[in-house]
């Protein structure tokens, strides 16, 4: 068989059709809500944001120290063994320079772009990071190994949540300079 | 095992970024073809597998019940089957276990979706893929994700943009030549650094589109495939493998999870030194970078060395070792699923030398093809031999 002896389905709708309002379709926004439990291990660990502390779960197997925390070890398959804090430095391991939204839309112009960054997180394990964002930086001055802090919102201002982190900062001065993890499998 | 099983005809829909027709109606007409295609009937058919990605697309619920008739699958066991981008190549393994397995001699397996559907763009519905409590409140897209994996592997490696641009202008190229093609175009590594940042460093012409479209196999038993064809295509080895969800702590310069994926495909096929043995490829491409980490994954090329072999011309159709020529994600089009079987179906026919204008030179005798997905940890691969 050639593909190219059938005749292929799918019709490609028009764009112009499509504003001309010559395809009829039906629409309907759900308006669903949902309240996720924080659980047992997330729990904390947004009870600690709120306090301006971020802690870590550990595991007395592997000895891994595990952000974002877990009650159970997932490689070792048995419960975690005790609560370790981490400090708010960290080094990022990767980053963007993000200029669109959630939903596929252009920041507009002028307004500056999202700057997630994958932060491994002093005091866990090394190579284990979180998402966050970077703030306080050009993003043409973002590097790999870049060590970073973070910059907490005012204490009556937290809430609970991840964004109690408002992003994290470059540090100033560096007490020792990382590279990132490099690690093998 | 039971029964060897081979794939024994093949149906494709048009890529296409809105499809007049449903996603039960884009399955049916993948799956007609597919039977006309080896000269069967629905009646033909022991059992159905259906595969398709997240129900927030289509934002219809419990999506393989709404896609079961148009896959032929109303009083026949049928099962849908679902990995996120992973799900088309995990198609033709989740149809190799409903035969190898003894269980039947026949499986229709159909792959459709229609990613349309989500206003104003699916992109979207992608960020209720993220941990809800510790990421989503950080307004994440899913474009992050990859933009970080990309960073990463390049600055690892220390990587050229213009290199890892390369692949955009090869896939699309390629899907010049592929009938159900969305995006074909002949571009120059120019276009692809100059076309519009999205997420620094994936500009748009580094990404895959969002599509419309549906593809779909027939599988055979051993006997039933060598009365059905004379052309069979067998799957000898079939992997799968699923790394840890906590995304920021893998190493995202390397996808561990593809090797495992692929050297269990390998052990099974027999495979010692897959840069000889696999003569041609379709490692999935939604992104530019993606194509050249996969082909590390997969062993095909060294760590950080699959770029120069691209530069040098070797993944071309006509180089020593193809790597996408149906053009790929990046070419063809995305609609999720049912990519991994276009690219299963790519191998299918190049090993049967009915790829048409895109056939590569030698005759291969053995390929595979590979796709990943769920929160980017999931690796599947199928290696087909003639």
């Amino acid at each position: 068989m050639e593909l190219e002896k059938f005749k292929l389905g799918a019709t490609n709708l028009k764009q112009k059709d499509i504003e001309a309002g010559k395809v009829l379709s039906i629409r309907q926004t759900p308006d669903l809500e949902y309240a996720w439990d924080n659980g047992v291990a997330i729990g904390r660990y947004l009870k600690e944001l709120k306090e301006g502390r971020i802690i870590a779960r550990k595991c007395n197997k592997c000895g891994r120290v595990m952000i974002p925390p877990r009650m159970f070890c997932e490689l070792c398959f048995r419960p975690t063994d005790e609560w370790v804090y981490c400090k708010d430095t960290g080094t990022v391991n990767t980053f963007s320079i993000c200029h669109i939204n959630w939903d596929a839309s252009r920041i507009p112009e002028g307004m500056p772009p999202h700057l997630p960054a994958v932060i491994e997180i002093d005091g866990a394990s090394p190579g284990t990071g979180i998402l966050h964002l970077l703030g306080e930086v050009e993003p043409e001055k973002i590097k790999i190994g870049m060590r970073v802090k973070a910059v907490w919102k005012k204490p009556e201002e937290r809430e609970g949540s991840i964004t109690d982190i408002m992003y994290f900062k470059p540090l100033r001065n560096p007490s020792k300079s990382g590279t990132g993890s490099k690690r093998r499998s | 095992m039971g029964q060897k099983v081979a794939i024994v005809g093949a149906g494709i829909t048009k890529f296409v970024r809105r499809a007049q027709e449903t996603g039960k109606e884009l399955a049916w007409q993948a799956a007609k073809m597919a039977l006309d295609s080896c000269e069967l009937t629905l009646d033909d058919i022991e059992s159905v597998s259906c595969g398709t990605a997240p129900d927030a697309f289509d934002g219809v619920h419990e999506k393989g019940e709404y896609l079961s008739d148009g896959c032929g699958g109303w009083r026949k066991p049928y099962m849908r089957q679902f990995v996120g981008g992973g799900t088309g190549v995990f198609a033709p393994i989740h149809g190799w276990l409903h035969v190898a397995s003894g269980m039947f001699d026949t499986c229709l397996v159909v792959c459709a979706e229609k990613m349309s559907s989500c206003h104003p763009h699916p992109q979207g519905a992608f960020k209720t893929i993220f941990d809800h409590t510790t990421e989503q409140p950080l307004d994440p897209t899913l474009v992050w994700i990859f933009a970080m994996e990309y960073n990463r592997y390049m600055t690892t490696y220390g990587i050229d943009k213009r290199d890892i641009a390369l692949v955009s202008v090869k896939n699309k190229k390629n899907a010049m030549d592929h009938p159900a093609a969305q995006l074909p175009m002949e571009i120059t590594v120019d276009d692809v650094l100059n076309s519009e940042v999205l997420a620094w460093p994936v500009n748009r012409l580094d990404i895959s589109p969002t599509s419309d479209g549906a593809a779909a196999i027939v599988l055979a038993g051993e006997h039933a495939a060598k009365r059905i064809t004379d052309k069979p295509v067998w799957i000898e080895g079939v992997g799968w493998n699923l790394d840890s969800a906590y995304w920021a702590s893998r190493d995202l310069a390397y996808p561990r999870y593809v090797e495992k994926a692929a050297r269990m495909a390998y052990d099974m096929a027999g495979i010692r030194e897959p840069k000889k043995e696999i003569e041609i490829a379709e490692p999935y491409d939604p992104f530019t970078y993606k194509e050249l980490h996969h082909m590390e994954g997969l062993l095909l090329a060294d760590r950080g060395e699959a770029p120069q072999l691209l530069v040098d011309g070797v993944t071309q159709r006509d180089g020593a070792r193809p790597m996408c020529p149906s053009g790929g994600a990046l070419g063809v089009g995305n609609p999720i699923a049912a990519t991994g079987l276009m690219k299963t179906i790519e191998i299918f026919l190049q090993l049967r030398g009915e790829a048409g204008k895109r056939q590569v030179p030698g005759s291969p005798r053995c390929g595979l093809a590979q796709a990943w997905g769920d929160l980017m940890q999931v690796g599947t691969v199928v290696v087909l031999k003639r």
